[in-house]
C-alpha cells in the first residue's frame, strides 16, 4: 500500500506533505505510486476537499473516515477543531499472486474496520503533534510547517500504524 | 463554499527529499523540543495573577502607543487576543475526553464550549451568562456576560476614556475561537452597569458576539 499524506489549511492551502509506503507485513516503507500517476495525488486530494466541506457539518467527529474514492485511490479525512484538514490518500498495491495470505491485511482492504482503526490511530498521533505545533507562539495560522521534528514524528506514526 | 470556486489551483509541490538539517536553525542539544512536552502536563497549573496583571498592563500600554482613538486601541487589543483563541480551541478540544471530542457544529454548542470550557481554562470559572439577543432584527447576536473580568481587575480607566474596555482582549480570544471553528464573527466588549452608586457589579462586561450572515444561514440549513 502506498500513502500520500497532506495537511490542508483553512484556505485550502497545503501546510505539509509526506509520501510513504506501508511498513507492515514486511513492507519497506517506500511509496509505490505508478510514475505516471504520482503527480495526480495532489489533484485527487485537492478535489476531495469539496466532499470534506459537505461531510464536515454532518458529524462533529474529528475523524471523518474514508470520504472519497478515485479509482483505486481512497481518501480518508481528519478535521481539527481549527478547520485544518488532515488528508490521507491510500492506494492499495495491485493484488499480488498470493492473495490468500494478504486478504486480511490492512493493505489489501482499504475500507475494512481494521484499516479505519489504523488510520484513526495514525491521525490521532499526528493531531497530538499538530496541537504542539500550533501552540508554538511563533506559529501563525495557515503557515507551512517546516519543522524536521514534526516530519520525523509523522514518519514514526506512519511506520507504527500503517 | 469551495464548490463555488471556478478553478482549483493545484496543491503546491514540495520536494520529496527529507530535510535533514537546515542551516541557521538551532536545536537544543538535549533533544528537548516542544514536541517532547506533554500537552496535558500544565493542565491544572495556575499562573500568578500579579505577573499576568503586569504583563497585561504592558500589553495595553504597548497597544496604546500608536493609536488614534479608543476604537483603534480596542481593535489592537482584539488582534492581540485573536491567535490565542485559535490556539486554545484546538488545545482544549484535544484535552476533551475522546468520547466527547467533537467539533462544535452549532452556534449554541460553540458558545457553550466558550463559556464553560474556555472560560474555565482562562479564568477558573464559567462565564456568568450567555444570552441570545431578544431583538428580532438581530438574530445573529449573542451576549456573553462576565460580572468581573479578570483582565480588568487592575486596570483603571481614566475618566476621559470611559468608553474603553480592556476586555477587548478577551473579545479577541472569543473571536479567534469562533473564527477557528468556522463561525466567522465580530466580538466586541462593552461595559455595562456603570454609573450608579452601590452597583453590585460595577465592572460588569458584556461580550457582544455578532455572527456573519453566512453562519446564520448555514445554521438554519443544518437545523437543530
Amino acid at each position: 500500500m502506498s500513502y500520500y499524506f497532506a495537511i490542508i489549511g483553512t484556505l485550502d492551502n497545503p501546510l505539509f506533505e509526506y509520501e510513504f509506503g506501508t511498513a507492515k507485513q514486511g513492507g519497506d516503507g517506500i511509496a509505490r505510486f505508478a510514475e505516471q500517476a504520482r503527480h495526480m495525488n495532489q489533484f485527487i486530494v485537492h478535489s476531495s476537499l469539496d466532499i470534506v466541506e459537505e461531510v464536515q457539518w454532518g458529524s462533529g467527529q474529528m475523524y471523518l473516515k474514508c470520504i472519497d474514492r478515485y479509482y483505486n485511490n481512497y481518501v480518508s479525512c481528519f478535521m481539527t477543531g481549527g478547520n485544518v484538514k488532515f488528508l490521507l490518500l491510500h492506494a492499495p498495491s495491485t493484488p499480488s499472486t498470493n492473495t490468500t495470505r494478504a486478504s486480511t491485511s490492512i493493505a489489501a482492504n482499504p475500507t475494512s474496520p481494521q484499516t479505519e482503526e489504523a488510520i484513526k490511530q495514525f491521525f490521532g498521533e499526528v493531531y497530538e503533534n499538530w496541537v504542539k505545533t500550533i501552540m508554538n507562539p511563533f506559529y501563525n495560522v495557515n503557515a507551512e510547517v517546516k519543522s524536521p521534528i514534526f516530519r520525523s514524528r509523522v514518519v514514526a506514526a506512519g511506520k507504527k500504524y500503517l | 463554499m469551495a464548490s463555488s470556486q471556478p478553478v482549483k489551483p493545484p496543491v503546491a509541490s514540495q520536494s520529496q527529499t527529507q530535510r535533514t538539517s537546515q542551516p541557521g536553525l538551532k536545536y537544543p542539544s538535549n533533544g528537548k523540543s516542544i514536541y517532547n512536552r506533554a500537552l496535558n502536563r500544565s493542565q491544572k497549573q495556575e499562573l500568578s495573577q500579579a505577573s499576568f496583571a503586569y504583563l497585561f498592563g504592558e500589553m495595553v500600554s504597548y497597544a496604546q502607543k500608536r493609536v488614534t482613538g479608543i476604537q483603534d486601541l480596542e481593535k489592537r487589543l482584539n488582534i492581540q487576543g485573536h491567535p490565542v483563541g485559535l490556539k486554545l480551541l484546538d488545545l482544549l478540544l484535544y484535552r476533551e475526553p475522546p468520547r466527547t471530542q467533537t467539533r462544535p457544529l452549532h452556534i449554541i454548542a460553540l458558545l457553550q464550549f466558550i463559556t464553560t470550557t474556555l472560560w474555565r481554562h482562562l479564568f477558573s470559572r464559567p462565564a456568568d451568562a450567555l444570552e441570545k439577543s431578544s431583538n428580532p432584527d438581530t438574530p445573529e447576536e449573542y451576549m456573553i456576560s462576565d460580572n468581573e473580568p479578570l483582565v480588568n481587575q487592575y486596570i483603571s480607566v481614566p475618566k476621559e476614556m470611559n468608553q474603553l474596555n480592556c476586555a477587548a482582549y478577551v473579545a479577541g480570544i472569543i473571536e479567534g475561537a469562533c473564527d477557528g471553528a468556522g463561525f466567522a464573527a465580530r466580538v466586541t466588549a462593552h461595559s455595562v452597569g456603570k454609573g450608579e452608586e452601590g452597583e453590585l457589579w460595577p465592572g460588569k462586561t458584556v461580550f457582544l458576539v455578532k455572527f456573519q450572515p453566512e453562519v446564520v444561514e448555514r445554521e438554519a440549513f443544518l437545523g437543530r
